[in-house]
């Protein structure tokens, strides 16, 4: 009788430990695909492209031609040469964040706090901020190019008003590659803004209010806090696809702007250098890497990592 | 921490939203160290009032004084007001002693940390400081929500149905601890709430509201036992109502003589709201006695029946019976459950006594709400 029911006890146990088996060899099937996606077109990408970063182009050999060695100076001398175009990568890249957070924030907090018990006006505006993704963000990127010409109406109004000096222009300058930026990452900023702005509990604002703290001081010791989470993948999403794009200062600036983005597509396909083209791609991503971690860190949102 | 002697005014405040009144040409005042309590059914105008004192409602017309000053005007950060909210609103960013330093820290005052641990030690939340208000119970976020409006020792201390979210038997607790920390710190404390019970225990005064204006004002004992409209006569505690005809105006003995479906009831002409026409005679239910069999009722007292008990439910320290008395309608009576009553069953024939020092008399008026048991309009028929 005891050892029937011991028995039992044991096959029991036996098939709830089969059965958590079968669930998470299930769990695998389900993962397979994505794990599979990301071993093939991301790991392994990676691995070569690192790889490659060490080979050694061959002298006088065909073009694009390397072997394979393990060349650190490839990284020295990429870094030496092109440190130019990575700070400016950097730079243009931090300043479209803040320009985008500056017109992305109210732009948000009008749709998802003001326009809250207004659902039409809120998806009409929601709309107009996504709409622009329906055209080529190349087609988009050429019409800035025709908005900033030196024969456009928007420098003839701002040479009248003598904010641009006579001769001046616009186009192949900085300033339009800064703009070509600003514009085209201004959704990836107001999006993850209005998500979180949109949680915003309009009770704890009054509750500020109640508390002694002025419309502005509420702002900052009340909304902004709160609302941190979304800047930070706000400006997360502005600023890692900025730092490496090439698209703008292609089309809106010169060789005096280029950003390494430009660099590395040059590398890549015009001079067929494969290691210099994978160094600067691998420094570029480190960078990135870097100074995304220092900077969740010290927005205090850690658990966005 | 000695409170700033200034009182709460209020002089004919009218909100409109659209075509909707949500308060109509209120006028009180509230004076300080009082605990003042604004009842009402929901969509009453209550929290309104409330939000218009904290001024995070402009006023569509009337003025609001706080010690004499007008701040109609002034804004909601800029008043000597404290709101603890409904939902509490307590910042989930910020730690326990963050919240409750909130106040201080945007006035700039002095001696943050001893006046935040003092206040967390009255809501007896001490060794909370450091925690998140998502870590924390209802009841833990509740006293939160009190003390960061406590510390900052405003003029009126404004409480939006603050145990509304609670459990009754935290509910019941909190409203001990709640009327102990306004006799410790002597705040004037406005209380809004829905709950009739927590009203009469905790405050001194009571403004029962309905329909944006307020039916009647007065210490809780005096509302209970006076009720001076049909409203406040069933929202505060439940009542029995019955139509009459004033037959005997009083003017000789001071004693109103009614007659209510052939039944003559007599009290006192001060008990009474209306002395001419129709009227509405109340008596609370547990001050109406059963009658069995031969029982005699007390000297003087009015005596209605026989009637037929219909209903019989207990309830633990009392049972409440239904009785309908022929012309007079259906009356509810609360008895004590004594060891030595004599049981009486649905069906059964009863008299009803009570003493005309309870009874209260009612200007009848159509648009009064229903008493204990509706009677049905005879007009419904299509």
């Amino acid at each position: 009788m005891t050892a029937a029911l011991t028995a039992a006890t044991v096959e029991a146990h036996e098939g709830e430990a089969e059965g958590a088996r079968r669930r998470s060899r299930f769990a695998w099937v389900l993962l397979a695909p994505g794990l599979a996606y990301l071993v093939l077109f991301f790991v392994a990408p990676v691995a070569v492209l690192l790889l490659f970063s060490f080979y050694e182009r061959v002298p006088g050999g065909a073009v694009g031609q390397t072997t394979p060695a393990f060349r650190i100076a490839n990284y020295t001398e990429a870094i030496a040469e092109y440190a130019p175009q990575f700070g400016r990568s950097f730079l243009f890249a931090l300043i479209a964040t803040v320009l985008t957070l500056a017109i992305g924030y109210p732009l948000a907090y009008v749709i998802a706090v003001r326009a809250r018990n207004r659902p039409l006006l809120q998806g009409l505006m929601l709309v107009m901020v996504i709409a622009p993704f329906f055209t080529s963000f190349i087609l988009r990127t050429i019409a800035w190019k025709q908005i900033l010409a030196d024969e456009s109406a928007v420098v003839a109004v701002l040479k009248a008003v003598a904010i641009l000096p006579e001769g001046a222009r616009l186009t192949a300058t900085p300033f339009a590659v800064v703009a070509g930026l600003t514009y085209n990452f201004l959704p990836f900023m107001v999006l993850p803004l209005y998500a979180n702005l949109e949680r915003l509990d309009i009770r704890l604002i009054e509750a500020g209010a109640d508390l002694y703290a002025s419309p502005l001081s509420t702002f900052r010791h009340v909304t902004l806090p709160l609302t941190m989470p979304g800047i930070v993948s706000g400006s997360l999403l502005t600023f890692i696809p900025a730092a490496g794009d090439y698209v703008n200062s292609a089309l809106l600036g010169t060789t005096g702007t280029s950003m390494i983005g430009n660099v590395i597509d040059a590398r890549f396909f015009r001079v067929v250098d494969y290691p210099t083209a994978s160094a600067l791609s691998v420094i570029l991503m480190v960078a990135i890497l870097v100074l995304v971690g220092w900077y969740v860190r010290r927005a205090g949102t850690d658990d966005l990592l | 921490m000695t409170p700033p002697e200034r009182d709460l005014e209020l002089v004919g405040i009218t909100k409109r939203f659209g075509e909707f009144t949500a308060v109509d040409d209120v006028s009180l005042v509230m004076p300080p160290g009082s605990f003042f309590a604004l009842l009402g059914p929901s969509g009453c105008g209550k929290t309104t009032m409330l939000r218009m004192i904290a001024g995070l409602e402009t006023p569509t017309a009337g003025r609001v004084l706080i010690g004499g000053r007008d701040v109609t005007t002034t804004k909601a950060h800029e008043r000597p007001v404290n709101t603890v909210f409904q939902s509490y609103a307590l910042f989930p960013h910020l730690d326990v002693a963050e919240n409750v330093a909130f106040g201080l820290r945007r006035r700039r005052e002095r001696d943050v940390d001893a006046r935040v641990a003092a206040a967390l030690e009255l809501v007896e939340l001490g060794g909370m400081a450091g925690r998140k208000p998502t870590r924390l119970s209802g009841g833990q976020q509740q006293r939160v929500a009190l003390a960061r409006a406590v510390v900052n020792n405003p003029a009126v201390l404004l409480l939006d149905e603050p145990l509304g979210a609670l459990d009754l038997k935290l509910r019941r607790q909190m409203q001990v601890e709640l009327k102990r920390i306004q006799n410790e710190v002597g705040l004037t404390f406005v209380h809004v709430t829905h709950d009739q019970e927590e009203a009469m225990t905790m405050a001194d005064t009571v403004a029962v509201m309905n329909a944006g204006r307020i039916e009647q004002l007065g210490p809780p004992q005096e509302l209970y036992d006076l009720p001076r409209t049909a409203f406040v006569a069933n929202f505060l505690g439940r009542s029995n109502l019955v139509p009459g005809t004033v037959v005997d105006g009083g003017s000789g003995d001071g004693v109103l003589g009614i007659d209510a479906g052939g039944v003559r009831m007599q009290l006192p002409a001060s008990r009474a709201a209306a002395s001419e026409g129709d009227v509405l005679v109340g008596i609370r239910p547990e001050k109406v006695r059963l009658l069995t069999d031969d029982a005699a009722p007390e000297p003087g007292a009015t005596v209605l029946g026989p009637g037929t008990v219909e209903d019989v439910s207990f309830c633990g320290v009392s049972t409440e019976y239904i009785v309908r008395v022929p012309g007079v309608g259906p009356l509810v009576v609360f008895a004590q459950n004594l060891a030595a009553d004599v049981p009486v069953a649905p069906g059964d024939e009863v008299r009803l006594s009570w003493s005309p020092r309870h009874a209260f008399a009612l200007p009848d008026r159509s648009a009064a709400p229903a008493p204990v048991e509706a009677p049905r309009p005879a007009a419904v028929a299509r």
